[in-house]
């Protein structure tokens, strides 16, 4: 195994709670997860973000050791997990639908864990009172399952699983279920739970909303690969791919050709016939090839008049299409001169308030707000 | 179509045939009793339809009982069954014997049975089938046993089979020198011959391999060598000696049990006409000789014996001799109340460890 | 208006139910009481009382015979249990889509014949001259034949094999409804599969253990024909006892008694049983 020598330096790294190595599972005919390799530095929050059918369940499931990897290894706390059956590992995992056993009250639920492990019945009491208290439910420990809301019950879930004190903590969707309302409560809630226990949270999603506002890191998930991992604000605003920039947030995608390159200054057209200019350093575009240029909504200004514009903006005269009211996250769709539709965040300051559709404005974007990939081959 | 033919038919019969009309006559009655080639000639004959139902002596009272004696035409229980029943029940109606072709019966058979079917000065049932019940030996491997007790040898140990039911009790009496048929009447003197042949079979009890309930279970494991003795009817024995010719019906020394099937009519019966076409004639010498091939057993019919295949005959006369003829012990009716004893008795052996 | 046309509606449906109760149910029962409160004094005659329901608890051969198909039949139903548990698992936890159905319909087979033709298949295969022993006897196990039937382990082969589709179905079902995720969560938080089984999949699949059960426990009690085709000459049943009353003993009062005690002690042992595992009734049925 040559990478044990070669990565001699993280396994023996007392800072990371869980290293992935070239993970890799096949199911019949069918690649779900493809060369993985990531480290989540201890006490942590890392999600990893992807649609649905990418792999991250099959992932996450081969951490908590209900599948095994085809290749590839596992280390948590340096030590290698393959072989260890899910009861072993010191792990523990949310589930999707929190899987609270119903035949149990919400005592022996979380003390279910603690049970296995032979603690003694006064001790198992005792710690089960404090971890409820600690997650904001003391005393509801003779209650039934089905006396509990949506978010009380997913702090009884993750009660069940910090009693036991894992090394990581594994969260599979678990805000899946719940309204809107209280997702987004939940989201603020579970990131500070994270921080009061100091654990590891390996957190699985396909809302990007979940992933950036809990997550230390992120790791963006396709096809069964890792498209990029950093944190956040890097993911939002430097995508290193097109399928980061195109799933990370909302942002206009147009197909376009490159007309000219000067140094980091591309000149592209875009399918329509639109001339615009990108900045781009360290790409390797030439001249006549496909390209996906990605912009974000925000990243576009409005204006009613052409007037004070600099040269160096990509200006276009467009038409409301339709303004789509939606408080602070309000947007207008403009349609340009080629028929081509945009997504424009509508700014705050109000000027702009009485926008109606049918009124003419000029759109404009600095060329190092747009982000430009290799259109993929067809 | 069909129907309408059916309707016409039916309409052209009930207008040409006023007199005699037809008839369905519901038959309960004994496997074997009531061949189909027999029915077949029967409605050619009369027009009369029948339905057969097969049974044993129980079945048929507790039928009948259910019923208050209706549900069919024609039955055919044993002799000594019918006056305890019809005292208990009144599950039967006396028999018009101007309607009997009563030439067609062995005289001697009728009277007897006419003396012991009689309930209040009527008499309720007429002879059909005969046979005895005794021993069914392999005589290759079970030669030793000659009578009823011999069951309880060592030498046959687990290798024998006979019922839970009274005629075990009353053959075993018999054969441990008692009278059974004599006590009848005197239910103390009955009772103690009771504690005798269940103290008997009890000692018995480990002998036995299986106490069998039908008629095919005996002759199944008779046939398999399971079993080399058992108490069983004589058919059963004749019909295996066919197969296997060391396999025989045995008349024990103390004595075959003779039963007698009759005929009678339950009370609530509708189509006494159709009963009474069946009983003269299945008491032709032909229908009779037809009969006793396919059940195995001899007919009260006169001539009866005439027409019945050498092979039978043979087997009868190789098990009974004139003496075990003569000795042959004929069930006299039984009085009411006297099975509640027996039965006390059967429950206790059955329970007897 | 309205409300008496749907309060007709309503009448209209339940009626075969209420007549299905009341013809095939509650009146064969009020006539199997009166007869069986009926003491017979002679031929024809009559007199109200209790004395039948004396001679059962007078009788021990009464009683005692009770007692043992009771157990034995708690014995059918406990082993039963155990055969179909992992049967019914393997069925619902893991199997999918036509072997689902296909071992479900395997399960079924045996009910394609009558019971009759089953327990003669189960004499052919135990009888003394039969294929177990004949085999045995070939590939030289044992040296003389062996007697297997006509005894209460025959019996207890029949009763299980005749009863066990009425445990696996109320099974399947109710771990059908176990989802998944509960089995993966035990194991994730440490549980072995002993007491995975013991705290989570049993108390789920509880109610469906209950009601095959009962539904086993009187299939068993009630049968007549496996315990008289397979059991040896020591073998009472209290079915045959019943039916010997009422067929060859002419006894209908006596037999309607017993009747009425196996319906009164049966219901007894199951709300014994239903109090001792803390299910009711209801709960049972309807969820399984």
């Amino acid at each position: 195994m040559p990478f044990f020598t070669s990565r001699g330096c993280i396994l023996s790294d007392p800072t990371h709670d869980l290293v992935c190595s070239d993970l890799m599972k096949d199911f019949d005919g069918f690649r779900a997860v493809d060369h993985v390799s990531f480290e989540v530095p201890k006490g942590s929050f890392f999600s990893i973000l992807g649609p649905s059918g990418c792999g991250k369940t099959t992932l996450l499931r081969m951490i908590a050791g209900f599948q095994s990897p085809t290749t590839g290894d596992l280390l948590i706390k340096g030590k290698s997990m393959i072989g260890v059956p899910p009861n072993k590992r010191p792990v523990s995992m949310v589930f999707q639908h929190l899987a609270l056993f119903p035949t149990m009250s919400i005592g022996d639920n979380v003390g279910f864990g603690l049970r296995q492990r032979g603690v003694a019945r006064a001790d198992i009491a005792r710690r089960v009172d404090e971890v409820l208290d600690r997650v904001g439910l003391p005393g509801v420990s003779t209650r039934r399952i089905d006396q509990l809301s949506g978010g009380q019950k997913q702090r009884v879930a993750i009660a069940r699983c910090m009693i036991l004190e894992p090394d990581v903590l594994l969260l599979d969707e678990p805000l899946g279920a719940l309204d809107l309302k209280l997702r987004e409560h939940m989201k603020v809630e579970l990131k500070s739970l994270q921080a009061a226990f100091d654990t590891t949270f390996v957190y699985i999603t396909h809302d990007q909303s979940e992933a950036l506002v809990m997550s230390d890191n992120i790791a963006v998930m396709n096809q069964g690969r890792f498209e990029q991992v950093g944190a956040p604000h890097e993911v939002y605003h430097n995508p290193q791919t097109a399928f980061v920039a195109g799933f990370v947030g909302d942002a206009n995608k147009i197909d376009a050709k490159v007309s000219a390159v000067n140094g980091t200054r591309l000149t592209l057209t875009s399918s329509a016939g639109t001339e615009m200019k990108v900045e781009e350093t360290g790409s390797s575009l030439m001249v006549g090839q496909a390209v996906q240029v990605f912009l974000r909504p925000e990243a576009i200004e409005l204006s009613k008049s052409k007037d004070g514009i600099e040269d160096e903006l990509n200006v276009s005269r467009c038409t409301v299409n339709a303004v789509l009211f939606n408080g602070s996250n309000s947007s207008v769709m403009v349609r340009d001169k080629a028929g081509s539709l945009f997504s424009v965040a509508l700014p705050q300051t109000g000027s702009l308030a009485d926008l109606r559709e049918g009124d003419e404005v000029f759109t404009c974007w600095r060329p190092q707000k747009a982000r430009c990939y290799p259109a993929p081959e067809v | 179509m069909k129907t309408t033919i059916a309707t016409s038919l039916i309409v052209v019969t009930t207008l040409t045939a006023p007199i005699a009309h037809a008839e369905t006559l519901r038959l309960l009655t004994w496997g074997g009793y009531a061949p189909e080639e027999v029915i077949a000639k029967f409605e050619a004959e009369t027009g009369h339809t029948v339905e057969v139902t097969t049974s044993n002596n129980e079945e048929m009272i507790a039928k009948l009982r259910a019923t208050n004696g209706g549900g069919f035409d024609l039955a055919q229980p044993s002799q000594d069954r019918i006056t305890s029943a019809q005292e208990e029940f009144g599950i039967y109606k006396p028999i018009d014997m101007s309607r009997v072709h009563s030439e067609l019966f062995i005289p001697s058979m009728l009277e007897a049975t006419a003396a012991n079917t009689t309930f209040e000065g009527e008499v309720y049932g007429l002879p059909h089938v005969w046979g005895t019940s005794g021993l069914v030996v392999n005589t290759a491997e079970a030669g030793a046993v000659q009578d009823y007790v011999d069951l309880c040898d060592a030498s046959v140990a687990g290798k024998v089979s006979y019922r839970l039911k009274r005629p075990t009790l009353i053959g075993f009496a018999y054969s441990m020198g008692l009278d059974p048929f004599a006590a009848y009447n005197d239910t103390g003197k009955y009772q103690d011959i009771l504690n005798q042949v269940e103290a008997k079979l009890t000692e018995c009890k480990p002998n036995v391999k299986a106490y069998w309930g039908g008629g095919d279970e005996i002759k199944n494991l008779l046939r398999s060598g399971e079993v080399v003795a058992s108490m069983a009817w004589d058919t059963g024995g004749w019909q295996l000696n066919a197969d296997n010719p060391d396999i025989t019906f045995v008349a024990p020394k103390s004595g075959a049990l003779g039963w007698i099937d009759t005929f009678v009519l339950p009370a609530r019966g509708r189509a006494d006409d159709a009963a009474y076409d069946w009983i003269n004639f299945v008491m032709r010498p032909d229908i009779a000789a037809m009969i006793t091939n396919t059940a195995g057993n001899f007919t009260a019919a006169v001539d009866g014996d005439a027409g019945v295949s050498a092979d039978l005959k043979a087997r009868y006369q190789g098990s009974f001799d004139q003496t075990a003829i003569d000795n042959i012990k004929w069930y006299p009716p039984v009085p009411a109340g006297l099975e509640a004893l027996e039965g006390a008795t059967l429950d206790r052996i059955n329970a007897a460890n | 208006m309205r409300s008496d046309a749907s309060k007709l509606g309503f009448y209209l449906l339940l009626a075969p139910i209420v007549l299905w109760l009341l013809v095939l149910i509650i009146l064969p029962h009020v006539g199997l009481f009166i007869v069986s409160i009926s003491e017979k004094i002679g031929p024809r005659i009559y007199e109200t009382g209790f004395g039948n329901y004396a001679t059962f608890f007078g009788e021990p051969l009464y009683w005692r015979t009770f007692a043992r198909t009771a157990i034995m039949s708690i014995l059918a139903t406990a082993l039963t249990l155990i055969l179909g548990f992992p049967i019914a698992y393997y069925i619902a936890k893991l199997t999918r889509g036509r072997t689902k159905t296909t071992l479900f319909l395997m399960c079924m087979i045996p009910f394609w014949v009558s019971e009759l033709v089953r327990t003669f298949g189960w004499m052919i295969l135990l009888r003394e001259t039969g294929v177990i022993s004949t085999t045995l006897q070939i590939i030289g196990v044992i040296s003389g034949p062996i007697e297997l039937l006509y005894n209460d382990a025959a019996i207890m082969v029949g009763l299980v094999y005749t009863s066990i589709l009425f445990m696996v179905v109320p099974l399947v079902t109710t771990l059908d409804s176990l989802d998944d995720s509960l089995i993966e969560a035990g194991y994730d938080l440490g549980g072995t599969t002993t007491s995975i089984l013991r705290e989570i999949v049993i108390p789920h699949a509880m109610p469906g253990i209950v009601s095959g059960c009962i539904v086993v426990f009187m299939l068993s009690l009630g049968n007549y024909l496996t315990p008289i085709l397979l059991g040896g000459k020591d073998s009472l049943w209290f079915t045959g006892m019943i039916y010997n009353q009422f067929i060859t003993r002419f006894n209908w009062e006596l037999g309607s008694a017993l009747g009425f005690l196996l319906l009164a002690l049966s219901s007894a042992i199951v709300f014994l049983g239903l109090k001792l595992s803390k299910q009711s009734l209801s709960n049972t049925m309807g969820r399984a």
